[in-house]
């Protein structure tokens, strides 16, 4: 349980990270909190030849909030995230999606960007990423680009980042006050990866019915997805339990999880149903 | 490569190969063995030690990564008494074997430090990072409720 040998350098600049890593083809990695890399490399499931520490660069870490959304720099922890008293209204979905990230001391190191660009398909933050339509902000030896959280996702802990590419920010768009939204996700013990987990929102119209639904999953597919049916099912139509039985009944049919030892696909199908349902109440209850 | 940090209020330097975990340096090149390590991947809670004033696990950390850096273990939180987490820890019988007891006292300090208003639920939401295979979880957050006492009342200890 000892991590490989490995050279270690921690730049100054993105542009000098990302000369670092083009110099090594594929074989450098990116470490910042090093929640998700560090366990990768004692278990010796990565073992890449130079990591490149993203510690000295500055502006990556700031928490942007204005008309455009919610910008999170790659280096933000959960822990300022958790600190951010504007966020609470700013992105409420985040705050609560974010609860469930592993424990106490990973969220003092953990990172949004690391968890993204590991994409875990049971991971919260991608969850997040995809179900609000998340833009990424790229940075390579090309220059920047922009990349939708959708394209972003290739498959389990796969992404469409080049080895030597940095993520530097994900952008989330604006939050209206109004919004109703849930997040849930059931996992054994507290702080584990979820066996399946849920998160929506939604906008009302003017005659009270659901617009603009969002629902996306994670835990139940090899990387975080939106249930595109529910979202059919839903949209122009008025909140209440029928409608949330309807909903939960095409969760299921819809999906097909994976089975692995932590649970059978059926299981998952059904918690995606259950916690559909149970987020669907909860929002009705979130109304301002 | 060499590294050179605060380990409980001395400035110490090692050389260390870049793949050597904080808790590998604390343990084999400083000799301070109170920080245990369990697990090697971040489920256990047993190698938490304090960087900056912030409770880590150790073991997902390179030392290379805490160069200039404040590291404090939980030979560090100790003095000539039995501080209050200590003391509670002994009324509360909040320890069998111990093997897990350094990250308990570790993730408890920096929580009170942090928190000194933290309630039962926060106390048992930021322990469940740490494992304790003797099933001492109920003294072990009495323990920490009696100790958060002494925190309120220092302040910032």
């Amino acid at each position: 349980m000892k991590p490989p040998v490995f050279e270690y350098a921690s730049p100054a600049t993105v542009a000098e990270a990302v000369r670092l890593l083009a110099a090594r083809g594929g074989n450098a990695k990116v470490i910042a909190g090093g929640q998700s890399l560090m366990p990768m490399l004692n278990f010796r499931l990565a073992a890449p030849e130079l990591l490149v520490d993203l510690k000295h660069l500055k502006d990556l870490g700031g928490i942007h909030i204005d008309d455009a959304g919610v910008r999170l720099g790659a280096k933000v922890r959960w822990c300022d995230i958790e600190a951010d008293q504007r966020l609470q209204s700013a992105h409420p979905l985040l705050c609560e999606a974010i609860k469930s990230v592993a424990h106490y001391q990973i969220r003092n190191r953990g990172t949004v960007g690391g968890s993204l660009a590991h994409a875990d398909p049971s991971a919260e933050m991608p969850g997040v990423a995809v179900t609000c339509e998340a833009r990424m902000t790229i940075v390579g030896p090309a220059g920047t680009r922009s990349e939708t959280a959708d394209a972003f996702f290739t498959g389990p802990l796969q992404t469409s980042l080049e080895p030597d590419e940095i993520l530097t920010e994900v952008a989330l768009p604006p939050w209206p006050h109004a919004r109703r939204w849930a997040f849930l996700e059931f996992a054994r013990r507290k702080g584990d990866f979820a066996m399946a987990g849920v998160a929506l929102y939604y906008d009302l119209d003017e005659a009270g019915q659901i617009a603009n639904v969002h629902v996306g999953a994670i835990g139940i597919a090899d990387r975080p997805v939106r249930l595109a049916e529910v979202e059919v099912a839903l949209n122009g139509q008025r909140l209440d339990d029928r409608l949330i039985a309807t909903a939960a009944k095409v969760a299921r049919d819809s999906v097909d999880p994976p089975t692995d030892i932590h649970a059978p696909g059926a299981y998952r199908r059904a918690l995606v149903a259950t916690l559909l349902g149970r987020g669907l109440k909860k929002s009705a209850a979130r109304g301002v | 490569m060499k590294v050179e940090f605060h380990l409980n209020g001395e400035l110490v330097g090692a050389e260390v190969e870049p793949r050597t975990t904080l808790a590998d340096c604390i343990r084999n090149d400083f000799q301070q063995t109170g920080t245990h390590l369990a697990c090697e991947h971040g489920v256990c809670g047993a190698c938490t030690v304090l960087v900056n004033g912030e409770a880590v696990r150790s073991c997902l950390l390179l030392a290379v990564q805490v160069q200039g850096d404040r590291v404090v273990t939980v030979e560090g939180l100790s003095g000539d008494e039995l501080t209050p987490l200590q003391a509670a820890f002994r009324k509360h019988h909040a320890l069998q074997c111990g093997f897990c007891t350094p990250g308990f006292i570790t993730t408890a300090h920096a929580l009170l430090s942090h928190e000194p208003e933290a309630d039962e639920e926060r106390i048992r939401d930021v322990l469940s990072g740490n494992l304790c295979r003797c099933s001492g979880y109920v003294p072990i957050v009495d323990a920490v409720l009696e100790a958060r006492d002494a925190y309120r009342k220092s302040g910032d200890k």
